[in-house]
């Protein structure tokens, strides 16, 4: 379909979960999680300042480069991987098409 | 033991508001709040930020709503125990309850009111093997008294700016300091980065770039901790302390244990007065649910309002409530 595109949430199992994503709401990564039923607290509501969003990033093509907001906080996470983000940062536009995330634990 | 009519567990802007509209029906409170200061989100996530959805204030600071409701319920002289959790409660044989704190204060009441929000903000813990074996033993997630660490060796873990802020403090009271960080840069305040770069070119500090503690060893009490660096080379340090600052999480904590009715991590109440399934214990705002549960702060008001009306007739339950408004009868102090 137009004005969408497939994410991929990656289970414990390595199971790859589709998710139809719709590109022309303004929806984050986070945004879509939510809407999906998948356990993403997101208790900031996408402002980058909770960080319990945080995605691994498995595949992708080429991702925007995180704002200082959201590079301040994952330098600040513990479990932070040269791979995270905050899937609330990410916005679902057509060039994330084929992205696959994995949720990180929050604490 | 602090006697009291009401405790509130949680000090966020609705256990605060609580005190108000408890306070008008004369009855007593003390809140207590495993934060050192009250506000709940408001003060700890956004305290910069405005709100534009709280009735007859167009816009207005996190951290100014705060200050307002303290100004309300100054008049019904609440009083707090801050910076401790609450784990446990007790009911008595006569209805009433024993609350008890992580530091062992006790609350004697008549009503519980849960307003715990998403629960207790715990410090986040890092992957590192044997941690919580040695917390209380070396191993410090915040830090209380600076002296504690006066001419011990400490090791700080973060690249926020909590971890910045006390390398800063800490690198005059410790013996010797060593700042582990994960990154190769830090986004935190321009002038802390600058000042602890600079603080490690002299020498006052030590500072290990593109590392991690994986490790903390003991007997007993902590000390050494192992820092992978770079991703291949492990290197052991002699410590005293061990302090990882990587900011608050949310935890629904000693809640869960009490045997309150839960529906994913929330209470589930009655909303004709927001009473829990154990009678006398309410839960109002964030942490609780019902259908149509909006977690808003203007909700969590409400919910106050008619938890009050309710309490009130446990503690005074030989008199009948009469709604009064404050316009008619101002607002009367109690002594
Ligand atoms: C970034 C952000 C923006 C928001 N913007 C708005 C907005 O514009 N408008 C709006 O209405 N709402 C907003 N909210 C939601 C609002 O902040 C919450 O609805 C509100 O804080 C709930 O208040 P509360 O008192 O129920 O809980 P909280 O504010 O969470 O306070 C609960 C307190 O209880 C304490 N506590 C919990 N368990 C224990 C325990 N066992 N022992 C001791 N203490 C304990 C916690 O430490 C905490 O201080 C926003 C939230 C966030 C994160
Ligand atoms: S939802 Fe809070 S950082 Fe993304």
């Amino acid at each position: 379909m137009e004005n969408t595109i497939t994410v991929y949430l990656e289970q414990e199992n390595g199971e790859r979960i589709p998710l139809e994503t719709p590109t022309d709401m303004g929806l984050s990564i986070m945004e879509v999680l939510k809407a999906n039923e998948f356990d993403v607290p997101a208790i900031c509501g996408g402002m980058a300042i909770c960080a319990t969003c945080h995605v691994e990033v498995l595949e992708s093509g080429e991702l925007p480069e995180p704002s200082d907001d959201e590079a301040y906080m994952l330098e600040s996470l513990p479990h932070a991987t040269e791979r995270s983000r905050l899937s609330c940062q990410l916005k679902a536009k057509p060039e994330l098409d084929g992205l696959v995330v994995r949720l990180m634990p929050e604490a | 033991m602090i006697t009291t009519d009401i405790c509130i567990v949680g000090a966020g802007p609705v256990g605060l508001f609580a005190v108000f509209e408890a306070g008008l029906l004369k009855m007593r409170c003390h809140l207590v709040d495993a934060l050192p200061a009250v506000g709940g989100q408001l003060s700890e996530i956004y305290p910069k930020k405005p709100i534009y959805d709280i009735p007859g204030f167009p816009e207005v600071l996190a951290g100014d709503l705060v200050k307002n409701l303290e100004q309300q319920i100054a008049p019904f002289h609440p009083t707090f125990t801050l910076g401790e959790r609450v784990e446990e409660l007790q009911k008595q044989e006569d209805g009433s309850f024993i609350v008890l704190t992580s530091e062992g204060t006790q609350i004697a009441c008549k009503v519980v009111v849960i307003a715990g929000g998403l629960g207790s903000f715990e410090p986040r813990k890092p992957a590192v093997e044997n941690l919580e074996q040695f917390e209380g033993k070396g191993v410090a997630y915040m830090v209380k008294d600076p002296e504690t660490f006066r001419d011990k060796k400490v090791v700080l873990a973060g690249g926020g700016d909590s971890a910045l802020d006390w390398t800063i403090f800490l690198a005059n009271v410790a013996e010797e300091l060593t700042l582990v960080h994960r990154g190769t840069t830090f986004r935190g305040a321009p002038e802390s980065a600058e000042k602890v770069l600079s603080l490690a070119e002299e020498g006052k500090i030590n500072l290990m770039l593109k590392s991690n503690v994986v490790e903390v060893q003991g007997n007993g009490k902590l000390n050494a901790v192992s820092v992978l660096v770079d991703n291949n080379a492990n290197q052991k340090l002699d410590v005293d302390y061990f302090i990882p600052l990587f900011g608050l999480v949310p935890k629904l904590g000693p809640l869960e244990n009490w045997g309150l009715e839960l529906d994913k991590n929330a209470i589930v109440v009655n909303t004709t007065d927001y009473s829990t399934n154990i009678p006398g214990v309410y839960a109002i705002g964030d942490i609780n649910t019902y259908p149509g549960k909006l977690k808003l702060i203007l909700c969590g008001f409400h919910e106050a309002a008619l938890m009050a009306q309710s309490a009130y007739n446990i503690i005074y339950p030989d008199k009948k409530f009469v709604l009064k408004y404050t316009t008619v009868n101002g607002i009367q102090e109690l002594a």
